[in-house]
């Protein structure tokens, strides 16, 4: 094989190696990438049923309620337009609590979000990065109401 | 008093960063003759930020409150260790270690490079000095580690509790040697695209280091993912979190950079590719810097409410990935062919390695991008997690690893052997690992079936290499590419066995209540209270047995009170065949606990895999440098003999 047909295979290798991983990539995007929803997108029908999804907003207070078999809870998450129940078997993290924001992974079954997971909320500081957002509009919102 | 000679050697080199570029012009030019001076400034700025690194770690041992940084991040009750490791677990001082690795391995690389010409390893140090100046620039301007306040505060803010753990104090400075070490492959290559010397001399100088930074980010990789799954409490070894993958696609480009570099160094061949990947690899650092200190991550408005840090960086990695590969566009066409091979080859079977581990590399970098880009444009939020990673990367890599038991058997130039019939007993053996999972689960999810069948293949198919000679002849490098080999189908193995097998076990128990999981009866005895240096803690109390003979695991949640926070601190017993994993949750109103147990077969595999990786890096490194050092006293002996005859 003459040097200059072997730079040209291996480029043209290299080019659809990259096409390649582009077109997988979108694939892949396309039908495992999990949107973010509020309970305002839920109830205005914007999410998909039985799809995996995230769903964040704040654990509305009084709303947490543990089943008998003691590992299942329920609460209901608020955006403060709308409120979703949710339920989710496990241990929830350490600093999940009624009146703080909370960011579920899981699916809509019916009107219910059924959680496979809970974020972690790693430290006092933190705030799951959709919320952030969220809280601001909030705090927005409630000085124009003002 | 130290926060200010840590600040002034900072100054000072920068400075001298700043003189080490303006001076490698005209050298490379040949218009100067700064060689040596060039070497001395080099090693004297490594000096200075090992003196400002020594300062920043002597104010956070002394707790010293009147430093912003130490009041932000230590706390006077803090363990010692912790004290210490607190200096690099935030972003100034990490930015700090980053600075103080990149100058130490210019300064040592002056030093040891010998097997380059003058005129590109001047040219690669003036390089090493332009990075180092833009993170100078970054450290003083955007994020000085030793600002001052006034009047100092009482008593510090504290370390994030789940930062307080022995994984913190080796995790971040191994994968930052190993990130930075990337550093000398970028300058070596910048430094050779100037001079246009790509060659097999420039291949061997690059590789130890390249070798010795894949080394280091193997094991930061292998070492992150155990601390992850202990100190987590969640059982997961791998979470495709951003973070996470931050460190991934520089080992990913290292990776394929070892190997492509190999190419280079014994035909001569792949010179741009190798030169192109050199680049790469440490561009997917500086990628990775960005992701985890800019705070895009946490989200694109994050990133807008602390501008002038994240911009910087972004300018910083524009400004240098842009630059490099501009320089390669010019340069590239300029380069000699190297020597031609056919198509069935150790040389194809490289560049077919390689691109698997871009396209791997590219999968995960549009995932990991992928969320900012469509926040920053459509505001739209949205998450990519496992199932993308999983079910797009995760074919690709099997293929790989089992084309990584072909590959070393093919000779270089030409294969001319019947190289398939050396591969019957691996193949022998994916096909009964694939027949027995079928039978014994026929359930199995795809992934981990292929897992177990490729591990198979693979652990019969490295050692195949050493056979054919005498194996303790072969050299030390060849030993340890079949180490590395073998420990990708350890690893594989683990991550299979815990994918497939794994039984979890979520209930409320009432004291002196039992539950099973998989094999294991779990016996709760209670809860009691205890406490540590600075946390309150519950713990509860196990029995845990198999057939004869119970142990007892006593699983933990720690309560801390600066800053306030419960982490849980799982009880991890490790056998022979697997691992089992308990944690403790709340107490529910019945007065029963949440106890969360695994038990997880074989999955230390997977961490034992890692090590082996990298101990067959280690290897190939230790017997490069032998072969190496044995050359050169081959060459002086002459002179030696002339001396005293």
């Amino acid at each position: 094989m003459k040097p200059k047909n072997q730079r040209l295979i291996l480029v043209a290798c290299a080019i659809v190696a990259v096409l390649a991983a582009v077109l997988l990539a979108m694939w892949g995007l396309r039908s495992q990438a999990s949107y973010f929803y509020t309970p305002a997108d839920i109830v205005t029908g914007k999410a998909a049923q039985g799809q995996g999804i995230r769903l964040g907003g704040m654990v509305e207070k009084g709303s947490l309620r543990h089943d008998p078999d003691g590992v299942t809870i329920g609460f209901i998450v608020s955006d403060g337009k709308a409120r979703t129940p949710v339920v989710f078997r496990g241990i929830p993290p350490e600093l999940f609590r009624e009146g703080s924001g909370v960011v579920a992974e899981g699916r809509l079954e019916g009107g219910t979000f059924i959680a496979d997971t809970i974020l972690a909320k790693h430290d006092e500081r933190y705030m799951p990065p959709q919320l952030g957002n969220l809280a601001a509009e909030h705090k927005a919102g409630k000085t124009l109401e003002r | 008093m130290i926060a200010e000679l840590g600040l002034a050697a900072l100054w000072l080199a920068a400075g001298l960063a700043a003189l080490q570029l303006i001076l490698s012009i005209p050298t490379v030019r040949g218009s100067v003759d700064g060689a040596g001076t060039i070497r001395a400034v080099a090693v004297l700025q490594g000096i200075l930020t090992l003196t400002a690194f020594a300062a920043l770690l002597i104010v956070f041992a002394r707790t010293d409150l009147s430093v912003a940084l130490v009041f932000e991040n230590s706390h006077s009750a803090k363990p010692f260790i912790y004290k210490v490791a607190g200096a690099w677990g935030n972003h100034e001082g990490s930015m700090l270690l980053w600075v103080t690795v990149l100058a130490v391995a210019g300064g040592v690389f002056a030093v040891l490079a010998r097997r380059t010409g003058e005129r590109t390893l001047i040219a690669a140090l003036g390089a090493q000095a332009a990075l180092g100046l833009g993170f100078y620039a970054f450290l003083l301007i955007a994020s000085n580690p030793f600002a001052r306040l006034n009047p100092a505060p009482l008593e510090g803010k504290g370390l994030n509790p789940l930062l307080q753990d022995p994984g913190l104090a080796f995790h971040p400075p191994t994968l930052y040697l190993g990130y930075v070490g990337l550093s000398i492959a970028f300058s070596l290559a910048v430094g050779a695209l100037v001079t246009t010397e790509v060659d097999s001399r420039l291949a061997r100088a690059m590789r130890p280091w390249v070798l010795g930074a894949w080394i280091l980010l193997t094991l930061g990789i292998t070492a992150g993912s155990y601390w992850a799954y202990y100190e987590l409490g969640w059982g997961g070894y791998w979470f495709w979190d951003p973070v996470e993958n931050a460190s991934l696609m520089p080992w990913l480009a290292a990776t394929a950079l070892l190997h492509s570099i190999n190419v280079l160094a014994a035909r001569a061949a792949l010179k741009a590719w190798t030169m192109m990947l050199a680049v790469l690899a440490f561009s997917m650092s500086m990628v990775g810097t960005f992701l985890v200190r800019s705070g895009v991550l946490t989200s694109v408005h994050a990133f807008a409410i602390d501008p002038e840090r994240g911009t910087f960086l972004l300018a910083l990695l524009g400004i240098y990935v842009g630059a490099a590969f501009a320089l390669f566009a010019i340069r590239a066409p300029r380069l000699r062919e190297g020597a031609p091979f056919e198509l069935v080859s150790r040389e194809s079977g490289l560049v077919i390695n390689n691109l698997l581990l871009t396209v791997i590399l590219g999968i995960v970098f549009v995932g990991t991008l992928y969320p900012l880009f469509v926040e920053a444009i459509t505001g739209e939020k949205l998450s990519v997690g496992a199932p993308y990673f999983n079910a797009v990367a995760g074919p690709l890599a099997l293929l790989l690893a089992a084309l990584v038991g072909v590959g070393p058997l093919l000779s270089w130039r030409r294969e001319r052997r019947p190289v398939l019939r050396r591969l019957t007993v691996p193949g022998l053996l994916a096909v009964t690992a694939l027949i027995v999972t079928i039978v014994l689960a026929p359930h199995l999810a795809i992934l981990p079936r292929l897992g177990f069948t490729v591990a198979a293949f693979l652990a019969a198919a490295a050692p195949l290499p050493l056979t054919g000679r005498n194996p303790f002849r072969a050299p030390l490098a060849t030993w340890g590419m079949v180490v590395s080999h073998f420990g990708i189908a350890v690893a594989l193995t683990g991550m299979a066995a815990n994918g497939a097998f794994t039984s979890e076990r979520l209930a409320v128990a009432q004291s002196g209540q039992q539950l099973t999981v998989g094999p294991w009866t779990v016996a709760f005895d209670g809860v009691t209270p205890t406490a540590g240096k600075n946390f309150t803690a519950i713990e509860a109390k196990l029995r845990v047995s198999r057939g004869e003979g119970a142990l007892i695991l006593l699983p933990q949640t720690h309560y801390f009170s600066d800053p306030p926070m419960e982490t849980s601190e799982a009880a991890i017993q490790t056998f022979w065949d697997g691992q089992l994993y308990t944690v403790v949750g709340r107490e529910d109103a019945s007065g029963g606990w949440q106890l969360r147990l695994w038990w997880k077969p074989f999955v230390t595999l997977i961490w034992a895999g890692g090590a082996l990786i990298a101990i067959g890096g280690a290897f190939s490194l230790l017997g490069r440098a032998l072969r190496g050092w044995r050359a050169m006293r081959a060459r002086r002996e002459p002179d030696w003999r002339e001396r005293y005859a």
